[in-house]
């Protein structure tokens, strides 16, 4: 079986930056592994600007952001980069197993960091009961629809949640003439950073409304409409205060989960909650040896943060190789 | 163009139907309303195989489903249908319902199921570890088992297809004349085709009663009853090692946590008879209810482990099915009300069906080139990684992988589109792409690019279970 030093897992900006930093901490053979045809991971298809105030000091888009790691990535003669490469399978002794077109490799890693991102939530996973016609996307998903590939999902759009994505989003769809009649947020305050609700919502007259839920998502083969209703501080409903809003589409942003379903294969402890690893110490797990960074570590805000604290997972793993 | 047979009705009853058929020189077509087969109350069936033990030994359901637990195993060697006999257990929270237990046990003795046993607590420690503490025996059927519902239509219809049975989507039946002639009946579709016949069977599922009043027989009528099911994450797989019922109750066999061939575990469904036969809807008090219910039987069963959910509709008609050939009608048979244990019975209801036809004049010549076999269609999902290299470098398609969750690869998905598959909910259906934990997110993408290349339909085409379902409303300024 092939060895390996370090195998990074996931080529976003968490990947990238461990990447990176295990090199530059002495780390000479690592293997970086990404399922896509290109690196950069989600950063490709924000292309929304806000990206680097804390990292560079000053605002890039996404692909902006994710550019400047790929080019230290190829320019670094420690890493090589595995692209549409899926990895099927991590063990506790650090083996593991990916596909790519044409191969199936097996390969075993002195260390290896997971940096393989995050996930949305779902509209199954919050019960919004009602039908299940086409037209309900995840925020993510309409939002690689729109920017990689060109496809307006729908032109009258209800939000669920006030999250980041569901926010930029927001903006994103009324630049491509969609109207967007309304951002749904079951809490008290949003769950997005301010500026979003400020640069995407108010900006274009786009109503945020707090303490509302969908209570049912109408519509046989394409969604027609949602039933709103407002609800107290303990989420009930408040009987009376439904209304209905026609709609084509329903975008749910509504949360992030990390992925850690290979660490949970290796039998790494994972917080059932959170989904999170079991850690007393940022980027470590249960298993000594494998490390996790990014937002599979920990759902942040900013990709800023993601790469700060990915940086420090490099070089935990350089630590633990014996390089520092 | 004159047919022998007409099948009204792609689900599971219509798929063994026409299998079964094509084992003799005859011309048959089956059509479905539907853009896909299974696209009505198969789809939402909880693919249990059953043995035999909920319902009375003299009732058409009884014999029919011992029988087709049976035939299920051959039919799934023959077409590479993934059979699993995993066991089932009635489980019972108090000993005074031990009567009602033993008196199961000794109805479905009398029907001929085999292998019956009253497991005590002990037993049940050893054997299925996750059991809340309130359960305190149980009886075993070992021939129990689970089976792709979907999946096991498409494999019964491909090889009725590859025998010679036409299968026509998008086809729904309109209006059926009766003729003089050698064909009896004119059945028009829609799509304003006409198919001469001199046989229809009707099963329609949900529609089987507007079906057989259009050649004037309303004696029954079918009453939707809906059940809600959750699907919870792969990773709970093994939350149990069989299948757990509750005591069934007058209308249903109860609320069970259900292992399914693609590896979730499903708890569900709820019962309560409904007016539409589009109300797919799931509710808020369904999801508590089931919840509640299972977690008696399995207390480690945990809400955020749900990652879908989904409601079907039984097609109600009465206690029993409705299977005869109409005499007053000659040459229509109606296979009507068939809801649980529809799916364990169809192979059987696919033989009894051919046996009613040919008892009232359908000439069966046995085809000499009856292709019997099917070959497996092949899931990355389901075979060892060892055997994945093996593919892998024979086919490099099968190392691209679209659907992270349920690892499915753009060669099984391209695969799925050649064997017929035109939507996205075919697609999920055949591969399991999109049917994991991101519900799609990850993947949707890419499929309808997939879908767009070897369809040539254009991306606005695309759609997720037919006409007016479409996902893309424009494109991008």
């Amino acid at each position: 079986m092939i060895q390996r030093d370090l195998i990074v897992v996931g080529g976003g900006p968490a990947g990238m930056a461990a990447a990176l930093a295990a090199a530059e901490n002495g780390v000479k053979d690592i293997l970086l592994i990404e399922r896509d045809q290109y690196l950069g991971g989600i950063l490709n298809q924000c292309i929304h600007p806000g990206f680097g105030l804390h990292q560079f000091k000053e605002e890039l888009t996404g692909p902006e952001y994710a550019a400047r790691f790929m080019e230290k990535v190829k320019a670094r003669r420690e890493i090589e980069v595995s692209l549409r490469s899926f990895v099927v399978r991590l063990t506790r002794d650090r083996v593991l197993t990916y596909l790519k077109p044409g191969a199936l490799e097996e390969v075993r890693a002195k260390a290896v960091i997971m940096a393989t991102g995050c996930r949305e939530r779902t509209r199954e996973m919050i019960h919004i009961p009602g039908n299940r016609p086409a037209g309900v996307f995840p925020a993510g998903l309409a939002q690689k629809l729109i920017n990689m590939d060109g496809l307006l999902p729908g032109k009258e759009v209800v939000i669920v949640g006030s999250g980041d994505i569901g926010l930029i989003m927001a903006r994103r769809m009324t630049l491509e003439g969609a109207k967007v009649k309304a951002v749904l947020e079951i809490q008290k305050k949003t769950t997005g950073l301010t500026r979003n609700v400020v640069q995407c919502l108010e900006d274009y007259g786009i109503p945020l409304m707090l303490r509302h839920k969908v209570a049912r998502i109408n519509g046989k083969n394409r969604v027609e409409s949602v039933d709103v209703i407002k609800v107290d501080d303990n989420y009930n409903e408040i009987p009376g205060s439904g209304f209905n809003i026609p709609c084509d589409t329903v975008l749910t942003s509504v949360g992030l989960i990390p992925e850690n379903e290979l660490i949970e294969q290796a039998g790494a402890e994972i917080d059932r909650r959170s989904n999170a690893p079991v850690s007393a110490e940022l980027n470590k797990t249960s298993i000594p040896g494998i490390f996790v960074c990014g937002n599979s570590f920990k759902v942040y805000d900013l990709v800023d943060w993601v790469t700060r604290d990915s940086l420090t997972a490099g070089k935990l793993a350089a630590e633990y190789l014996g390089k520092i | 163009m004159e047919y022998d047979v007409i099948i009204i009705g792609g689900g599971v009853t219509g798929a063994a139907i026409a299998r079964e058929l094509s084992r003799y020189s005859l011309k048959t077509a089956l059509l479905e309303k539907e853009e896909e087969l299974a696209f009505g109350v198969s789809k939402s069936n909880s693919g249990i195989v059953h043995p035999g033990t909920q319902n009375p030994a003299d009732s058409l359901k009884g014999k029919l489903c011992v029988r087709g637990n049976f035939l299920m195993r051959k039919i799934a060697k023959e077409l590479g249908v993934d059979f699993k006999e995993v066991g089932e257990l009635v489980v019972i929270f108090d000993m005074a319902d031990m009567p009602a237990l033993v008196r199961m046990k000794e109805e479905a003795e009398k029907l001929g199921v085999p292998a019956l046993q009253i497991v005590d607590r002990s037993w049940l420690d050893r054997n299925e570890p996750n059991m809340g503490p309130e359960v305190v025996a149980a009886l075993y059927a070992p021939t129990a088992g689970i089976v792709s519902p979907y999946r096991l239509v498409y494999d019964m219809s491909e090889n009725a297809a590859r025998n010679g049975v036409e299968i026509h989507t998008s086809s729904r039946v309109t209006e059926i004349k009766r003729t003089d002639g050698i064909c009896r009946f004119e059945v028009h579709t829609a799509a304003r085709d006409v198919y001469k016949t001199r046989f229809v069977v009707n099963a329609a599922g949900l529609y089987a009663d507007e079906i057989s009043a259009m050649v004037g027989l309303d004696y029954f009528k079918i009453t939707p009853r809906k059940g809600e099911e959750f699907l919870l994450d792969k990773k709970r797989e093994n939350i149990t090692n069989h299948l757990v019922f509750p005591l069934p109750t007058a209308t249903s066999k109860g609320t069970l946590v259900i292992k399914t061939s693609d590896g979730n575990p499903m708890i569900g469904p709820t019962a309560h008879d409904v007016d539409s036969r589009d109300d797919l809807s799931t509710s808020e008090e369904g999801l508590k209810t089931v919840v509640s219910f299972v977690k008696k039987m399995v207390p480690s069963i945990n809400e955020n482990d749900i990652i879908a959910y989904f409601s079907g509709l039984r097609p109600v008609s009465g206690k029993d099915f409705i299977i005869k050939h109409e005499d007053s009608v000659p040459g229509f048979v109606n296979v009507a009300g068939i809801q649980s244990p529809g799916l364990t019975s169809a192979p059987a209801i696919g033989e009894y069906v051919t046996e009613l036809l040919s008892r009232n004049g359908l000439v069966l010549t046995e085809k000499k080139d009856f292709h019997r076999y099917r070959e497996a269609t092949t899931h990355l999902f389901a075979v060892p990684l060892a055997k994945t290299k093996g593919l892998i470098e024979k086919d490099p398609a099968y190392g691209d992988i679209v659907c992270r969750c349920e690892m499915v690869s753009a060669k099984e998905i391209r695969e799925a589109i050649r064997r017929g598959a035109r939507t996205l909910d075919g697609i999920k259906f055949r591969t399991r792409a999109q049917a994991g934990r991101c519900h799609g997110g990850f993947c949707t993408s890419r499929i309808i690019k997939i879908m767009h290349e070897e369809l040539g339909l254009p991306f606005e085409a695309v759609s997720k279970r037919g006409r007016g379902s479409e996902l893309i409303k424009g494109r991008t300024k």
